[in-house]
């Protein structure tokens, strides 16, 4: 199971890596799947098989659809990967770089006195949705007042103006 | 079945925000940016799926779901953004938006 955990990060964080240095936008798209894939592993391991089924589902199956689907809308053809390429200079990667590492130095700094993990639990699909039916039924009607909300929004800003 | 560390999780889920945020500052097409938005928020909500494990609890899986609802909702907005914006100037560059600095 550790080995699992260790595979599946180094596989999510160099797939994240050619995400962001990528300069054709239908493989960066295909290593982001692959990152989340690699991400939902992680969630079975750490004993969330309901959050795995859905990272699965929703981000790299339905989320992931709809970039394609404006992807192939947009047509992006050869022209827009030189482009890519000539925007992405190696002076802009500096700045951001430093600002990123100083960002992830605060978190390691603040991670440091935190105690060794114990045995992750298995916590199922039963426990989940007792709970989100239960206490937090609020919380599950403002989210679907939000994905309405979305929907409206998508269609009104994508629609055709004359 | 062995421990996972708990800290390492939480040390990938900072390695992935900071790819993310990487990605946020340096591109230009705008697509790539909200790929990386992405990236931010699922790292968010792996850190909360970790602080679930260690704890135990479901409570960080329905963060999570909540974080999925958001993520989803935010794709859809952007994305129907990007088609107008491409439809009105032909171009994937977010700084043509700099019209309005005066």
């Amino acid at each position: 199971m550790i080995t699992l955990f260790y595979l599946a990060g180094a596989i999510a964080i160099i797939s994240t890596v050619a995400v962001i240095v990528q300069t054709n936008i239908v493989h960066a798209l295909i290593y982001l799947i692959l990152s989340l894939l690699a991400v939902a592993v992680i969630f079975y391991v750490l004993g969330a098989p309901f959050a795995a089924m859905l990272e699965a589902i929703v981000y790299a199956g339905a989320i992931m659809v709809l970039f394609l689907f404006v992807i192939m809308m947009l047509n992006l053809g050869q022209h827009t990967i030189d482009q890519e390429r000539s925007w992405l200079s190696l002076r802009g990667w500096i700045a951001p770089t430093i600002m990123a590492g100083l960002l992830l130095t605060n978190f390691l700094y603040v991670m440091d006195g935190i105690d060794h993990g114990v045995e992750p639990t298995r916590v199922g699909v039963l426990e989940v949705s007792v709970l989100l039916f239960g206490p937090y039924v609020l919380a599950v009607e403002l989210a679907s007042i939000l994905l309405l909300a979305g929907l409206v929004a998508a269609y009104h800003l994508a629609k055709k103006r004359d | 079945m062995e421990s996972i560390p708990y800290e390492h999780g939480l040390i990938l889920a900072s390695i992935l925000f900071s790819l993310g945020l990487i990605g946020v500052l340096t591109r230009r097409n705008i697509v790539f940016v909200l790929m990386s938005l992405e990236i931010m928020l699922n790292a968010s909500g792996l850190a909360f799926i970790v602080a679930a494990a260690r704890w135990g609890h479901a409570e960080g899986q329905i963060m999570f779901l909540m974080i999925l609802t958001l993520a989803a909702a935010e794709v859809a907005v952007g994305l129907g953004l990007i088609i107008q914006m491409y439809r009105r100037f032909q171009t994937v560059d977010i700084n043509v938006l700099s019209e309005m600095k005066g």
